[in-house]
């Protein structure tokens, strides 16, 4: 980053030293969570969270890529973790044999980014040639219909190789040591339990570590460009469908990684309306807009407290739903009601005169 | 050949009712230029208060329908004024996030207040089952009454809108909003005045919905609501023939491919169509293209 200054700056600058302190961040809570795991004083229920909370950061980083960098609305982000939990589901249970695990699980996050990745691309051509409203409706289509199709999808393997069906189990013709891999909507039983609170935490640094540098290189300019005057973007010849196509695709294949994660940490792994469809896509959306739209740390952080929030209040929990569509309604009118806005511009100069008079 | 009928007749009765969802989706969008999320939401408590009216205190299912109506209309209204008044001239992100809060918290709400548990709906139709070519075809007279209403609720609606000074405002105002606003049309009143249509028709497909198919949860609106929505894009949104064609369309898709293709898929091809007909024709069947002001 520094290289493009003409002049070589000493100290650091602003984003810089901004990337450090949510690179920061991560590694202090990663730090603070192994100590108290250590003393023992970590609930067993807090120890089952780990892994979700770096899941749900992840999302929560990757959708904002869209929604805040990209400026379109993606409602359709839960279907990209559902291919990418899926496809490291069967690469994992096929090679279980053949691979160590950490080889194994390191190649399934592969793997599930890549195929979230493609689809992120065979989605985002149709999709991204749509604007507003239309394309939010569209990923949400999309979402929707891939849950859809992993819930007719079965497949399986012997020493003949992989058998497909989309009717039922019997369908695939297995030999006697055969064993079914994806069972329609039963889904995949037995995804080896790789994924762990390390391997969570290296996957968000990582996922930071893409968007944080997209964003500030030359490409990341140029899509929030596109963002923010799409005309005047093209005007001066920056090809569009490019640079949208490029963060549509690195938002998909990092839910993808989210949903390797997902799928190693559970036994049972299914595609039902509550875990991939599309009210799981706007609980993600939740995320995004309370962290704030464009703040990739504030989408991690919102992720991770909002994940927490419902254990740590299980006593309200009938009220959860509520509280958060509460907070998310009073969060939007305060932030974006035009009457708000003003208020707040002349509220914060009252009181910025107000502090010069102290000094 | 009787099955096709049989199933295509139940795809229009399915259409109806999605067609009766998408008016209110269109007719938002149309003037407020909002996509109004919570609408799938608000079908849901109209089948509740129908539900509530007639199951469980016994009162007629006209004075039921009249009271879902009521309260839908008030209902709506209140979340326009409350939620979505502050935030007009807000980007259309921030208002689309606000309506996904306001059907969270109507689901919620319904949660805690009739609990999870699905009730059943028992039918408002009293009209007998009409039996075809030798009683080998039966009509259930809820498709018969769905599918009536909504013809009718279609013509009343386009002679409101061509006929009343009311409806002529709405037009105007989905037209130019600030010009609308010159001539002396009150756009809030207006609005407000399409929520409230809105969510009445909304009351009236909620208890049609919850008689064809009797099962009541917090969450049954939501996924016709999105349907609907989809019929509403698919016809062009703004367009109020469009919404009704739509509608009927997605309804005919929707059953014929749950009957001859898959019935797990169904979904799938439902949103498949709609993917297709906005890559061939962005706007939607009936929606009319506006060119681009720089």
């Amino acid at each position: 980053m520094e290289k493009k200054h003409k002049t070589p700056a000493v100290s650091m600058n602003k984003t810089t030293v901004n990337n450090l302190i949510t690179y920061g961040i991560v590694i202090v809570a990663f730090v603070i969570v192994q100590i108290v795991n250590a003393t023992g004083n970590m609930s067993s229920l807090m120890t089952g969270l780990l892994v979700p909370i770096c899941i749900y950061a992840i999302m929560a980083i990757s959708l904002n890529l869209t929604v805040g960098i990209l400026g379109e609305l993606s409602l359709g982000h839960a279907g990209f973790m559902c291919v990418g939990a899926f496809t490291s589901s069967v690469f994992s249970l096929s090679t279980q044999d053949a691979l160590p695990a950490g080889i194994r699980f390191f190649l399934a996050i592969l793997v599930g980014a890549a195929a979230a990745a493609v689809a992120g691309i065979l989605v985002g051509i149709p999709v991204l040639r749509l604007r507003g409203d239309y394309l939010a409706i569209v990923t949400l289509a999309f979402g929707e219909i891939i849950k859809n199709v992993v819930n007719v999808i079965y497949l399986g393997k012997d020493e003949t190789g992989f058998h497909f069906s989309t009717k039922n189990a019997m369908d695939l013709n297995l030999s006697e040591n055969g064993m079914v891999i994806m069972n329609g909507p039963q889904g995949i039983t037995g995804t080896p339990k790789d994924a762990t609170f390390l391997a969570g935490t290296i996957l968000i640094l990582i996922s930071l570590v893409i968007v944080l540098n997209l964003i500030h290189s030359r490409t990341g300019r140029a899509i929030m460009s596109v963002r923010d005057n799409r005309i005047a973007a093209e005007s001066v010849g920056i090809n569009i469908t490019k640079y949208k196509l490029m963060a549509f695709t690195i938002s998909a294949a990092l839910a993808g990684t989210a949903g390797v994660l997902y799928s190693h940490n559970l036994s049972a792994l299914t595609a039902t309306q509550k875990n991939f469809g599309y009210n799981q896509s706007i609980m993600i959306l939740v995320y995004v807009v309370l962290g704030g739209i464009g703040n990739t740390r504030g989408s991690m952080i919102a992720a991770v407290i909002l994940t927490l929030l419902p254990e740590l209040l299980r006593g309200l929990d009938n009220y959860r739903m509520l509280i958060y569509a509460i907070v998310l309604i009073v969060m939007m009118l305060i932030n974006w009601s035009p009457k708000c806005i003003e208020f707040r511009k002349r509220h914060s100069l009252k009181r910025l005169l107000g502090k010069k008079e102290v000094a | 050949m009787i099955s096709f009928i049989s199933y295509f007749v139940n795809g229009l009765s399915l259409g109806s009712v999605y067609a009766l969802i998408a008016l209110g989706y269109t007719m938002v969008y149309g003037i407020a230029k909002m996509l109004n999320f919570a609408h799938g939401d608000v079908i849901m408590i109209g089948g509740y208060v129908v539900f509530t009216a007639v199951s469980t205190m016994g009162l007629p299912p006209a004075v039921g329908i009249l009271l879902a109506v009521i309260i839908c209309t008030v209902l709506g209204v209140t979340i326009e004024r409350v939620a979505y008044r502050p935030l007009r001239g807000a980007t259309p992100l921030a208002v689309l996030i606000t309506a996904i809060g306001v059907s969270y918290l109507l689901q919620n709400l319904a949660l805690l207040i009739f609990g999870s548990n699905p009730k059943s709906f028992t039918s408002v139709v009293t009209v007998p089952a009409l039996k075809l070519a030798e009683g080998k075809l039966t009509i259930s007279g809820e498709t018969i009454v769905t599918i009536i209403t909504c013809v009718i609720i279609m013509i009343a609606l386009s002679m409101f809108i061509k006929k009343t000074k009311a409806g002529q405002a709405m037009l105007a105002v989905s037209e130019d909003r600030g010009a609308a606003q010159l001539m002396g049309i009150n756009v809030d009143g207006t609005i407000a005045l399409t929520f409230a249509i809105g969510s009445a028709l909304a009351a009236i497909a909620g208890t049609l919905l919850c008689s064809a198919y009797p099962t009541l949860t917090p969450y049954t609106g939501s996924m016709p609501g999105i349907k609907a929505f989809v019929a509403a894009v698919f016809g062009g949104i703004g367009s109020i023939p469009g919404a009704f064609i739509g509608g009927l369309l997605l309804g005919v898709i929707e059953n014929l491919s749950k009957a001859y293709i898959s019935s797990q898929l169904s979904d799938a091809i439902v949103f498949g169509v709609l993917i297709v007909v906005l890559l061939v024709k962005p706007t939607g069947i009936l929606g009319r293209k506006i060119s681009e002001k720089v």
